[in-house]
């Protein structure tokens, strides 16, 4: 009940995601999450594509430093008090966030949220315990399609 | 009025200077030869004994020594006094691998200092000055060597130390410092300090003794201007004994080497050749006088030329240029010696590859190094926090390996540009030379 994401490291520099986002579109990759993370001199950007293994040969391929992390994504409603539910069964629980970003899907009517935690498993017990089931991979093809 | 602080030394004759050092030498080379192990071996390899060396004219038999024999021999392989004879050590910056530890017996010291005094004094002191010594005190040779020279003329020394600009500047107004002694990258952001400050008019700075980095005569014009200071260059190393092995005169135009102490060669940094004075060669000295240290032929892997005319300022001793450049692949940035290979050592020590470049800029007189370093598969990771606090390790294995902050830089793969299959790593954008 995971999705796989893909982390790619980026210099700090004007053009360096343009050139990256040029190859998945020279590959046609389907992007359907994308989220930035900076510090001074460098970047990482989290994606979640159709498909991840052909696309981490292609970076790799083209010479870029990335990895595959299996993360979290779990739909929420679109109301107000959605999001602030969701984060407290976790905090609750003591499930601490490394980061957490959206997206949105073409076929529900609803946002999703991704989490990077420590442990996986047990974010998806304190989940599922409270009602919750997060979305596997194979899942985002009915939501893109 | 030029001043001296020995004048019959400073300006003996050719052939005294000449008669005292044939006389030294070979007292050295005896000494040394019978009481170092090191130097016995290297000689007697070469077949060269203390007989064959009857004066200066001999001293190309000698075998060279380099910091890798320092390096050998580290930490009392070359010591040619009793270690209960010596009072003090002074050590270079680096690492435990490239660290020399130099010994000084009190006549060491003292003739060290002595040297030390004769550069304050070219540079116009007195008893009556106050010399604001902003050089790091401790192993660093700075301090300590101006500090003993300013005490040996009779001068009211200030013991600052470096940094703390503040302070610096407050005693500078307060106490009217009139010489000032630190780094020359120092001396520029002082100046543009006390002019930021508007403090021009209530500091009483005649001169400043600049040395231990290179420094571009641009630079000496700004720092007179800034500071309305005439400013004087001074050269020396740890290995030879620290500051004022060689110094400027009121001339500018080379440093007089301590002949009586010390004699100076270039050789072809290639073949080990000497080459004659007004030539472009390696410099290379031996120590004459010192009990505890004395090294014979030390390699400097400074890059300079010699100049025998005669100096208006009346002084007799053989001038020195400024260094031009170096034979071997060694930085100095603010003031310390960076070898490629310390870099080298700590990346590999943090799992990081061995490609990297080294960028070091110099902006308002003050130098900047960068270490690219090229991201591996090992190395990454999906979060930021894990990325940055590797990078930061490396910042902070980085100054305890070198002493100095380094910016740190990660760069894509294969990014470094290598020409002909091999990395460019150093690229010196200051023009030093």
């Amino acid at each position: 009940m995971t999705v796989k994401q893909i982390s790619v490291f980026l210099e700090n520099r004007p053009g360096a995601l343009a050139e990256f986002t040029k190859i998945l579109e020279k590959s046609n990759i389907d992007l359907r999450a994308l989220s930035l993370a900076e510090s001074e001199d460098f970047g990482i950007v989290r994606v979640i594509v159709d498909d991840p293994f052909n696309t981490i040969q292609i970076l790799k391929d083209e010479g870029y430093v990335c990895s595959i992390t299996k993360v979290i994504a779990v739909e929420i409603e679109d109301k107000p008090g959605a999001l602030v539910k969701m984060l407290n069964i976790l905090g609750d629980n003591k499930v601490n966030l490394e980061y957490s970003y959206a997206f949105l899907a073409k076929k529900a009517n609803s946002a999703f949220m991704v989490f990077r935690v420590a442990d996986n498993d047990k974010a998806i017990k304190v989940l599922t315990d409270n009602g919750i089931r997060p979305i596997c991979h194979e899942d985002m093809e009915e939501l893109f399609k | 009025m030029e001043q001296y602080f020995d004048p019959e030394v400073e300006c003996a004759s050719r052939e005294q200077i000449t008669a005292w050092q044939n006389d030294r030498l070979v007292k050295q080379v005896e000494r040394v030869y019978n009481s170092v192990p090191y130097y016995k071996k290297k000689m007697d390899e070469l077949g060269v004994r203390p007989e064959h060396i009857r004066g200066i004219q001999d001293l190309h038999l000698l075998p060279t020594l380099t910091k890798d024999d320092l390096r050998d021999q580290y930490p009392y392989g070359l010591m040619a006094a009793p270690l209960s004879d010596c009072v003090r050590i002074h050590s270079t910056s680096g690492t435990t691998g490239r660290r020399v530890v130099a010994f000084y017996t009190q006549h060491d010291v003292d003739l060290w200092e002595e040297c030390c005094a004769r550069a304050l004094a070219a540079a116009g002191a007195t008893k009556d000055d106050v010399v604001q010594v902003c050089y790091g005190y401790g192993l660093f040779t700075g301090g300590a060597g101006l500090h003993g020279g300013s005490h040996k003329l009779g001068s009211l020394t200030l013991p600052m130390s470096s940094g703390n600009t503040d302070r610096q500047l407050q005693f500078m107004t307060d106490l009217g410092s009139t010489i000032l002694c630190c780094t020359p990258s120092y001396a520029a952001y002082l100046s543009e300090s006390v002019n930021e400050r508007g403090l021009r008019n209530q500091i009483k700075l005649k001169a400043g003794i600049f040395g231990a980095e290179a420094w571009t005569e641009e630079m000496r014009r700004d720092i007179e201007k800034g500071l309305g200071i005439k400013a004087y260059d001074i050269y020396g190393l740890t290995e030879i004994s620290g500051p004022g092995v060689a110094y400027e005169c009121s001339a500018q135009h080379g440093m007089h080497v301590n002949e009586d102490h010390f004699i100076v060669e270039t050789i072809d940094p290639k073949t080990g050749e000497v080459i004659p004075h007004g030539e472009k060669g390696e410099l290379v000295f031996t120590s004459l006088t010192k009990e505890a240290f004395p090294l014979i032929r030390y390699r400097t892997k400074d890059i300079g030329i010699l100049y025998d005319e005669p100096c208006p300022c009346g002084r007799t001793h053989v001038r020195m240029s400024k260094p031009m450049g170096r034979s071997d692949d060694m930085l100095i940035v603010k003031g310390v010696n960076v070898f490629p290979s310390q870099i080298e050592t700590v990346l590999m020590n943090c799992g990081y590859p061995a490609n990297y470049q080294i960028i070091v800029t110099r902006a308002n007189n003050s130098d900047r190094i960068e270490v690219q370093v090229e991201m591996t598969p090992e190395m990454f990771s999906d979060s930021l926090s894990e990325v940055a606090g590797r990078e930061k390790q490396l910042v902070s294995a980085l100054k305890a390996m070198l002493g100095i902050y380094c910016v740190v830089k990660l760069v894509a793969p294969k990014s470094i540009t290598r020409s002909e299959g091999k990395a460019k790593r150093v690229i010196d954008k200051r023009n030093l030379y």
